[in-house]
């Protein structure tokens, strides 16, 4: 590979292209096929709820492994240092809340979508209103983070650099994606999750070996490349806390904001949750957990190594210079030691990233409005034709695709990191709330859950809105306006304990709650009589 | 329910339900899911704070070297690691033993063997 890659000069775009391009054959061949078997609703949303514990963990560690994670937790480390590595400090504990509070559970009550849960022993149809709402804002925010992340990495791989080019090729990738979702279903998507995760941490794997390589394997010795490479960027900052967060007690609070996000918010992410139906029992559940936790705990060890090396390696005037900015860290990491090929490589495995991703988002998002918008409230759970409910689905998917496309244009050059910690905030102060209310709290009733519901989501998504990361500054979304009161870019510290507040004060003035139902709920989630089961083809 | 599709389900018989949710077999496995489950994730919570917490306001601790360029910050980040997987190593083996066998017995007493 070394002796293949000394031979050309720079970046190849055509070569990019073609290590994509066979990516996407192998993978569409993959989904084509897996498609045959897919007929009933419970293929189309829980891929017939037939994959094992482990296939499902390697495909939860695709879902979750974002283009954020690999590019833009490299990007923060490589500039940032320290406090880039407690992004993945906070993303990784975040995944003992699923294991220990809720995946089993979820897996014995549930059937398609996070609505289930929290509609379960509730007004069905305010309920699964309020879910869904927040599933498609979460679903929205985690997409933009995707898409916007599509157009820096165009820009930095295929040498496109007009804002009219990079605009087709964000609209070629929604568009495979989309292939995808109609496609393959959630089985096709899953096997796309599996055969990317695969590539992506082989990839880090043999990147992390590499660059340890040529630091003797010596963390410490690497530690110091980047602080003498990056000595015009802070040096010696680099290995301490505080260069990004530091500054001032505003920014101190705005940190502990993020982490509490970050730890909160995983267990709420509705594409994760949807994960869990995907599997026969719950017991396989917590095995793909169990697999999840370690892949995704290696891979960022891998990511913390990396974003060093490309801080010692590339450093950080280089890709701050470059386009993408902090998100091509980890691909000019790949040029300075592989060359172009290597650097095809992790191209095509980034865009794969943002492929799959977005296609467990998409699925995620149109399974919710079809489940519980359009069967649960619409038809009132009367769907006279099995097959209407997953037609629903699949127009919903270029629905979303559609605006997937559109909105990744918008957002080009947003950053991603961010917009992620974003959609985490969301997750952690609408859907986690609820989520542990109704598994745990017997007295919780149906307006308890559209307070902490509709609270968390409104308190949240307000004080985004009004915060500096979209209005006011030179870095905002915003940076001509300025309407920004709350002074923290990360409202999870108000926002969070506030939607468990509501959902403590709805519940208290609300009616009683079902005793009836909750037995069963409680009985059904602790011992899994009644759960669904695996399709038999 | 309003769900769409029919399934295979216990008899939807909801004193049934209450029935087992009285029983002492299902009231010890909820005690020993939650005596497990709910300090388990203070205490992680607790640990990840107390992590955040340092980094944030005690910036010069976490900066002092312990070896060459690795500080008190990176090991104790490091450390985070650890006790995630320990935690779901422990959690695994708690629920192979003191869980599955009681929730499998609960399950054939409402009428239903699944694997």
């Amino acid at each position: 590979m070394t002796t293949l890659a000394q031979g050309v000069e720079g970046n190849s775009p055509i070569l990019n292209i073609s290590i994509f391009g066979a990516f996407v054959v192998i993978t569409l061949i993959v989904v084509f096929r897996a498609s045959r078997n897919t007929k009933t609703a419970a293929d189309y949303y829980a891929a017939g709820r037939s994959f094992t514990g482990p296939q499902n963990g390697v495909a939860i560690s695709g879902d979750y492994l974002s283009a954020a994670s690999f590019l833009g937790i490299a990007g923060a480390i490589a500039l940032n240092g320290y406090d880039g590595f407690l992004y993945s400090i906070g993303f990784l504990v975040a995944w003992l809340v699923a294991l220990l509070l809720v995946a089993e559970l979820l897996r014995n009550t549930g059937k398609y979508t996070m609505g289930d849960v929290l509609a379960f022993r509730m007004k069905q149809r305010p309920v699964r209103a309020a879910a869904a709402t927040s599933t498609l804002v979460v679903s929205f925010f985690y997409l933009l983070a995707q898409m916007a992340g599509a157009g820096g990495l165009v820009a930095l791989l295929l040498g496109i650099t007009g804002a009219g080019g990079q605009a087709v090729v964000i609209a070629a990738v929604g568009i495979i994606m989309i292939v995808y979702v109609l496609v393959g279903g959630m089985k096709g998507t899953t096997w796309v999750q599996i055969i990317k995760a695969a590539l992506l941490i082989t990839g880090a794997l043999a990147m992390t070996i590499w660059v340890l390589a040529q630091f003797g394997f010596n963390l410490s010795a690497l530690l110091g490349g980047a602080v003498e490479t990056g000595a015009a960027n802070g040096g010696e900052a680099l290995l301490n806390p505080g260069k990004a967060y530091g500054a001032t007690e505003t920014s101190k609070l705005d940190f502990i904001s993020l982490a509490l996000a970050l730890v909160l918010g995983t267990a709420g992410l509705p594409h994760i949750l949807m994960r869990f139906y995907t599997v026969p029992t719950a017991k396989e559940a917590r095995r793909s957990v169990v697999w999840a936790i370690w892949l995704i705990g290696i891979f960022y060890l891998f990511t913390l190594v990396l974003g060093y090396g490309a801080g010692a390696l590339v450093g950080p005037d280089a890709i701050k210079a470059a386009p993408g900015g902090a998100n091509s860290a980890a691909p000019l990491l790949a040029q300075a030691l592989g060359g172009p090929v290597l650097l095809g490589f992790i191209a095509a495995v980034a865009f794969a990233t943002i492929l799959a991703v977005v296609a467990g988002l998409t699925i995620t998002a149109s399974a919710s409005f079809a489940h519980d918008i359009y069967a649960n409230i619409i038809k009132k759970g009367q769907v006279d034709d099995k097959n209407a409910e997953v037609r629903v689905a699949r127009i919903t998917a270029v629905v979303i695709g559609a605006v997937a496309i559109v909105g990744g244009i918008v957002a080009n050059g947003q950053n991603i990191a961010f917009l992620v910690a974003l959609a985490f905030a969301v997750a952690a102060s609408a859907n986690l709330p609820t989520i542990l209310y109704s598994l745990f709290w017997k007295r919780f009733n149906t307006s308890g859950a559209l307070w902490s519901i509709y609270g968390g989501l409104a308190v949240c998504v307000l004080l985004i809105v009004f915060s500096p990361a979209v209005s006011g500054k030179a870095s905002a979304m915003f940076p001509d306006a300025d309407f920004a009161w709350f002074p923290l870019a990360n409202p999870g510290i108000v926002s969070i304990p506030v939607a468990f507040v509501l959902g403590w004060l709805g519940t208290v003035i609300g009616g009683k709650a079902d005793e009836k139902k909750y037995a069963e709920m409680e009985v059904r989630a602790l011992t899994g009589a009644g759960a669904e089961k695996a399709v038999v083809h | 329910m309003s769900t769409t599709e029919s399934q295979a389900r216990p008899p939807d018989n909801a004193d049934q339900w209450t029935e087992v949710q009285s029983s002492a077999e299902f009231v010890e496995l909820r005690r020993r899911l939650r005596t497990f489950v709910f300090p388990m994730t203070a205490l992680f919570l607790v640990w990840y704070l107390l992590y955040v917490l340092l980094a944030d306001y005690a910036p010069e601790f976490m900066s002092t070297k312990l070896l060459g360029n690795i500080n008190v910050g990176l090991v104790l980040g490091l450390l985070q690691f650890v006790s995630t997987f320990l935690i779901t190593t422990l959690y695994v083996r708690y629920a192979n033993r003191k869980l599955d066998p009681l929730a499998q017995k609960l399950r054939e007493s409402v009428g239903e063997d699944q694997g």
